[in-house]
């Protein structure tokens, strides 16, 4: 009974225009399976899931749904199939109730008949769990609680495979864990789950198996309890295990005199940061850590003018310097990859190589353009040396994947050969291989005597990659860890405790 | 090859403006095969060709303008017709007033005017980039209360341009066979060409029209962009007010480059510019210019009547619109995409045959060795 296959994907294809998206790829999702679909950026994972909600058309192949083909021309044809999907942007209406937005564009009768509806979806609620109220309205629901009203919805429309893409990113622990609750209910019933994420961890504790695909090519499908995790990230990055396991934290040379290549003293900006101390050493590697909110990312914008600063000193190499707009701080030298990629780091109609040469250019000044030769010698340059997929340099870079997207922005600053470079959360959102490949590239670049603040919501990705922490809460600094004190465990008690 | 491809990957968007040109054409050399003829009168060329020429001069300056405004800012300038007049007017004042017209009367009265045009640029300006206004809010006010500023300015009439230079740069000079606003429109295409190739004003104005806030983080500001454009179009103002009243003879403040922003916006649009700012065309924004000229006048070449002009100018604006729109191009996409994969498939299908008749027939001899 376990074993039946509701949905069976063979030999799928998919090109686009320069690229071959997928190639005679298989998938098959067995009865109340959780079937895990992993792989990197532009592996194919959401070209696949595309094609099964009838977003694209295949090129070849051919997909049977409980052993009988099916021909999807649009999402509509693949919904009344059966096929439920739930992205990672919650598509739902958040000033409607949630029996509302259960029951939106469903097209049962012109006329609401709200009694109806709001006992009906209560006892949907009610069934699968939900702590919802169906006459509450949706935004005042946590997330959590928002994804799964949207499953809830998915579900409802008589759904025997769901798809759930990323739907964890925006959860905390507590919420993450009242999702799976609802996934292995409906697990229980019978429908089939194919859950994509980029948490490992996430994948072992609720999948039952697990589909690798890469470069568009199907590597092959695990039972979960048999591919431990370090198989699992060497088969979706392609490369041996020893690379994965292999990356060295730098150490900085120890000097205690040396004066540090930026020092700020009371630096606060109008973003709300408290007047904090900052200083870096030439070939260091330090960081800002702290729950979301702590100031992290408002410090580090302040370091680098983005915000207005309101006060503060700050020396570069021992000299004071005045740094009032983003341009100061890089004239001074200071890159900073920020925060949000899509609203604050690419400009996405542009070209790649545009994006890329964006700051040296805007160093080199207003009327002193690069020639086209030199641009293009610059972005090819780095192009090679960090591995960034592109059809060609003018291709827009919206449409590279977003790890290729972060690859750039870095290319960007990179080659102002700034002195010292900020990355604020530059792995978020990109798959496991080019986060390994980020971290070791800070450590080269600290290296060859760079000094890089790396901030990451993964502590242990800082961990990896930092020499020293700084630990931040409510907006201030409260203490800074380094040496053999740099653990996870201390940097939540500090946290936890507010500073020593 | 592929430097052949990447050419016409940058030529695409001027799909639009150049078809419709063509269309234009065709309509017009079936209304009369004579459409290209050019005469000679007293050793200038006239004809359909140099006519449209020299009526879209204005039209091109200020669209140039309006194209790199849009850009920046993501929303319109429409006080351009009514900052001619003002730029204008205050050229004439000069001139009437300056005694003797030399070329060096005329010159220094065009630079007054524009920097008459800078400073009006630089009040939009100041309103979008510092004040956030909207800019076709911003620009409404001066759209308003520009007139009066030139009605005033000329003394409540309308003064009269009669010298023989003010001639001259309106119609043509003795000896040069081509009609003057013709070639300061050329020359004034040279200078943008010029201005775009040795500065990065393309980057720094795309790279603040798609995303203001990435554009700030890399050392752009703006606010200073969005401002420059401003200054741009003041000076294009005065550049078109300084044509068309030298055309006119006469400073009439009340019609002088009247409405001509629509047109501009028109022209922006059927570029393939897109009205919410971010990458730029203003090649396409020149032929789109030329297409409008070209279209009012085969309205009358087709002997529509003059009141009908603009309801036609209207419908054939409709028809370009839909044509041009996202949802058009993208079903047109699809209609295409559908057509290669039939095609492709077809192929296919042809070749996984072949393959299956080359297995049968091992499969065959398989057999028979076996027997």
């Amino acid at each position: 009974m376990l074993s039946e296959i509701i949905l069976k994907m063979e030999g799928i294809s998919k090109s686009f225009p320069g690229v071959r998206a997928l190639q005679n790829v298989d998938f098959v999702l067995r009865r109340g399976e959780i079937h895990a679909l992993m792989g990197e950026n532009g592996a194919g994972k959401s070209t696949l899931i595309k094609i099964l909600t009838g977003v694209y058309e295949k090129d070849a192949g051919q997909i049977m749904i409980e052993g009988r083909p099916v021909h999807f021309k649009s999402p509509q044809d693949a919904q009344n199939m059966g096929i439920g999907a739930v992205f990672q942007e919650i598509a739902l209406c958040p000033n409607l109730t949630v029996a509302e937005n259960m029951f939106i564009g469903r097209g049962r009768d012109a006329l609401v008949q709200w009694k109806q509806m709001n006992a009906e979806a209560a006892r949907m609620l009610n069934s699968l769990g939900i702590p919802a109220s169906p006459t509450q309205e949706l935004s005042s629901c946590s997330i959590a609680v928002q994804q799964m009203i949207a499953i809830a919805r998915a579900v409802d429309m008589d759904c025997k495979i769901l798809i759930l893409d990323e739907p964890t990113s925006s959860l905390d622990e507590d919420e993450v864990q009242k999702l799976f609750e609802l996934m292995r209910q409906l697990k229980a019933r019978g429908v089939g789950i194919i859950f994509i994420t980029h948490f490992i961890d996430q994948v072992y504790e609720i999948s039952d198996r697990i589909t690798v695909l890469r470069n568009g090519e199907l590597i092959g499908e695990y039972e979960t309890a048999a591919l431990p995790q370090i198989e699992l990230i060497s088969k979706m990055m392609g490369k041996a295990l020893s690379d994965v396991a292999a990356i060295k934290k730098h150490e900085p040379p120890k000097s205690e005199d040396s004066v540090p290549i930026f020092e700020a003293t009371a630096l606060s900006s109008a973003a709300g940061v408290r007047p904090f101390d900052f200083a870096i050493q030439k070939g260091e590697v330090n960081g800002f850590a702290g729950l979301l909110g702590s100031g992290r990312s408002e410090s580090v914008r302040a370091i680098f003018a983005a915000d207005k600063v309101t006060g503060g000193e700050v020396k570069i190499n021992g000299k004071k310097v005045k740094i009032k707009t983003p341009l100061d701080a890089m004239k001074q030298g200071i890159g900073y990859l920020p925060e949000d990629r899509k609203g604050d780091g690419i400009i996405d109609e542009l070209s790649v190589r545009d994006n890329i040469i964006l700051a040296l250019q805007v160093m080199k000044g207003f009327f002193k353009p690069l020639s086209r030769k030199q641009t293009e010698e610059f972005a090819n340059q780095f192009i090679q040396r960090l591995e960034i997929k592109t059809p060609s340099l003018n291709t827009p870079i919206k449409s590279l994947s977003g790890g290729n997207q972060q690859k750039a922005i870095l290319a960007r600053w990179l080659l102002t050969h700034p002195r010292y470079l900020i990355l604020d959360e530059p792995t978020r959102g990109i798959d496991v291989g080019t986060k390994v490949e980020i971290q070791k590239l800070v450590l080269k670049l600290a290296e060859d005597g760079m000094s890089l603040t790396f901030i990451s919501s993964e502590i242990d990705e800082m961990l990896r990659v930092c020499s020293r922490l700084i630990v931040m809460k409510d907006r201030e600094i409260i203490g800074e860890l380094s040496g053999m004190d740099l653990t996870e465990q201390n940097v939540m008690h500090m946290i936890a405790q507010g500073g020593k | 090859m592929p430097r052949f491809k990447a050419y016409f990957d940058r030529l695409s968007h001027l799909f639009l403006p150049l078809s419709v040109l063509v269309i234009l054409i065709i309509i017009n050399l079936i209304k009369g095969a004579d459409y290209f003829k050019i005469t000679m009168v007293n050793g200038a060329f006239y004809g359909n060709i140099p006519n449209i020429l020299f009526g879209a001069s204005e039209l091109v300056i200020l669209a140039i303008g309006m194209t790199l405004v849009t850009a920046a800012s993501r929303g319109q300038d429409i006080s351009i017709g009514e900052n001619g007049a003002i730029a204008s007017a205050i050229f004439v004042q000069y001139v009437l007033n300056a005694g003797e017209v030399t070329l060096w009367t005329i010159l220094a009265g065009f630079l007054i005017s524009c920097a008459a045009g800078l400073i009006i640029g630089a009040f939009n300006g100041t309103l979008v980039s510092f004040f956030k206004v909207q800019p076709m809010v911003a620009t409404l006010i001066l759209f308003l209360g520009g007139r009066s500023i030139a009605f005033i300015i000329d003394g409540k009439v309308s003064p009269i341009l009669a010298n023989e230079i003010s001639n001259r740069i309106g119609t043509v000079i003795p000896g040069v066979p081509i009609q003057t606003p013709i070639i300061l429109t050329v020359v004034f295409i040279a200078l943008v060409a010029v201005v775009l190739k040795t500065t990065n004003l393309r980057l720094y104005v795309e790279a603040v029209g798609i995303n203001p806030s990435a554009a700030r983080l890399n050392g752009i500001d703006p606010k200073k962009i969005i401002f420059m454009t401003f200054l741009i179009m003041g000076v294009c103002a005065a550049v078109a007010g300084f044509i068309a009243v030298n055309k006119a003879g006469r400073h009439d403040s009340v019609n002088l480059l009247k409405f001509i922003m629509m047109d501009a916006i028109l022209a922006v649009a059927i570029g393939g510019n897109s009205l919410g700012g971010g990458k730029f065309s203003i090649t396409g924004s020149i032929i789109g210019a030329y297409t409008i000229e070209v279209l009012n006048r085969t309205l009358l070449r087709l002997e529509v009547e003059p009141e009908a002009i603009k309801a036609f100018k209207a419908v054939f604006i409709i028809i370009l619109m839909v044509i041009a729109s996202p949802v058009v191009r993208v079903s047109v996409g699809k209609v295409l995409d559908k057509a290669k994969t039939i095609v492709a498939g077809y192929s296919v299908r042809k070749t996984v045959g072949l393959n299956k008749a080359v297995l049968s027939v091992t499969d065959t001899s398989a057999g028979k060795k076996e027997e």
